[in-house]
């Protein structure tokens, strides 16, 4: 009964919420791999343009809410979330209209065109907290639990709760989805292959009548649907608030780097490399290993290694280790 | 004697808008059916003429013709639309896709079926069809360089250019190349190639040009250039 225990405790408070943050994370490092892969920058924008698309979608979902249209059980705010991903669209591409479009005829280095996002990000974020407000915002509704801890106390006869969220359910099914479209587009469709042909090689994509600003237009709308699946999915799992969302960049940057840049697949496994080392590592074990160690040895002490408020430094360790060891990441992208 | 089906006319420019000038009044022309070669001492403008005759620099003097269209004022995107295929010397493939997906994207301006020239391409290189699906990044020196030729073939072009298409590969992977080469320009389509390895390519060539500093010292059928004592004499080491 003990190792049981200890499994179902392992699962509710590590597994579960690891997996969901990884698929959160997974997306968001898909968006910043996607931009570095096709307009060669790291797009410090891309926490903000997650915050501004979530935005749109909680100002939609509110809207919805108070004409009283629910999804029953699911949050309304997956029927908001296509006019987010639609207001996100309409800013990426206005931005890359006024201002990247002009860096890249200049043909601007990456390191111009990471300020110049520095800058844009400081736009979007105050263009944000302007329209909504800094404040923390809940947009959630519908029912909370798939299953509740005390279901499962009930169901299963044990001492610890397996709770499972209903946004973490949605969380890693909609992520699913949106990285099979994704790698669908990108390996079965023109554009998506003409997209892997131009970060591949830009000469040579050229020479093949590959159209450049297709190209960007296409990873752009790409990008905004991704930032605001992501943005979404995270504000529905926590709660949305704009400087959580700059914050957010900080481990997304660290997944994209982690699987390597430049490469989709390595996105989605940094992912999910940060958020379970996030997660175990400030996690405390006391109750886990109270049930899977012998009584002799039960801790004391909470054993967690560092306080949850230390969580980013976990992902810069992660981040040093890897570029020490394996600068071009996991799945060996391109070299930073 | 009628206009060459490619033609790059006293050609005079260099790199950058105020760049020294490279080629001094060269001349290169290709006809269908034919192999033109360029060959030179290392530093003769050999790429440059190619590169030239291709759009990416912009000529102070001279004309670049296509069939009789003077297309000297187009980019090289807009040439190869024309019609030509072009094979850089360098990064001349997509090194993460896989050799169909290479394929595919030299096909990229085409809006018809390009099944029939997939297939005349696999049977070209018959070793390109067993790859087909794996990524043209892992494949050896001599067959990328057959990824990088097919797809600038997927354009149908009515014009090939190869920029040193045997550099780097051994010398029976040098050979089984220029028998391709020569199978392709056999099917009437015309060849004009830069080539380091001078005595081989000339044995192939149809037609040479020996350019010494931008400018073409000594023009011929292969046979004459390589009979020729001069040309023997000043770099075909005897």
């Amino acid at each position: 009964m003990d190792a049981l225990n200890a499994i179902v405790a392992l699962a509710n408070f590590v597994l579960v919420p690891a997996i969901a943050y990884g698929s959160q994370l997974a997306l968001g490092a898909l968006g910043v791999t996607l931009i570095y892969g096709i307009l060669r920058f790291s797009n410090f924008a891309h926490g903000d343009t997650m915050a501004f698309g979530t935005m749109v979608t909680v100002l939609a979902t509110w809207g919805l809410q108070a004409m009283g249209v629910s999804l029953g059980p699911l949050p309304t705010a997956l029927l908001a979330l296509p006019v987010g991903i639609l207001g996100c669209m309409a800013l990426v591409l206005v931005t890359d209209r006024a201002v990247y479009r002009f860096y890249r005829a200049q043909k601007a280095k990456p390191v111009i065109l990471v300020i110049v996002s520095i800058g844009v990000m400081f736009i979007m974020n105050g263009l944000v907290r302007f329209i909504i407000g800094p404040g923390d915002q809940r947009f959630a509704d519908g029912e909370r639990f798939i299953v509740s801890a005390r279901t499962f106390k009930d169901m299963t006869g044990l001492e610890e709760g397996l709770a499972i969220k209903t946004t973490q359910g949605i969380t890693v099914i909609t992520a699913v989805i949106v990285v099979a479209l994704l790698f669908w587009f990108l390996n079965r469709t023109r554009s998506g292959k003409s997209m892997r042909a131009y970060s591949d090689n830009e000469d040579l994509a050229l020479l093949s009548g590959i159209n450049p600003d297709r190209v960007v237009m296409i990873t752009w709308l790409i990008v905004a649907a991704l930032a605001t699946v992501a943005g979404v999915l995270y504000g529905l799992d926590k709660s949305f608030k704009p400087f959580t969302y700059f914050q957010l960049l900080l481990p997304i940057f660290a997944s994209a780097i982690v699987g390597g840049l430049g490469n989709p697949i390595g996105a989605i496994a940094g992912g999910f490399v940060i958020a379970f080392s996030e997660v175990t590592i400030t996690y405390a074990w006391k109750k886990v290993l109270g049930y899977a160690l012998p009584e002799s040895l039960e801790p004391e002490g909470l054993v967690q290694l560092l306080s949850t408020d230390y969580k980013f430094a976990v992902s810069f360790v992660i981040l040093l280790i890897v570029l020490l060891f394996r600068p071009t990441g996991l799945f060996r992208g391109k070299a930073v | 004697m009628a206009e060459a089906f490619l033609i790059g006319e006293n050609m005079t420019g260099g790199y950058g808008k105020s760049g020294p000038d490279i080629l001094h009044d060269c001349t290169v022309a290709v006809e269908p059916g034919e192999i033109a070669v360029i060959v030179g001492p290392n530093g003769a403008g050999k790429s440059t003429a190619m590169k030239a005759v291709f759009g990416m620099l912009s000529l102070r003097r001279g004309a670049v013709r296509l069939d009789g269209e003077d297309i000297t004022a187009l980019s090289p995107q807009e040439r190869v639309r024309k019609g030509m295929g072009f094979v850089p010397q360098n990064q001349n493939i997509f090194a993460s896709m896989s050799v169909e997906e290479n394929l595919e994207m030299g096909a990229f301006i085409r809006e018809d079926d390009i099944g029939e020239t997939m297939e005349q391409v696999y049977d070209l290189f018959p070793i390109l069809r067993d790859k087909r699906r794996q990524a043209a990044g892992e494949l050896s020196g001599g067959q990328r360089q057959q990824v990088a030729v097919g797809r600038a073939l997927m354009t149908k072009p009515k014009v090939l250019m190869l920029d040193e298409p045997t550099a780097g590969v051994s010398p029976i992977v040098m050979d089984e190349l220029f028998d391709r080469i020569i199978e392709i320009a056999r099917t009437g389509l015309p060849v004009l190639m830069v080539e380091q390895n001078a005595r081989q390519a000339l044995a192939i060539a149809d037609k040479g040009y020996v350019l010494v500093q931008g400018a073409n010292a000594h023009t011929g059928t292969g046979k004459e250039l390589l009979a020729d004592p001069d040309v023997r004499r000043s770099f075909l080491g005897g």
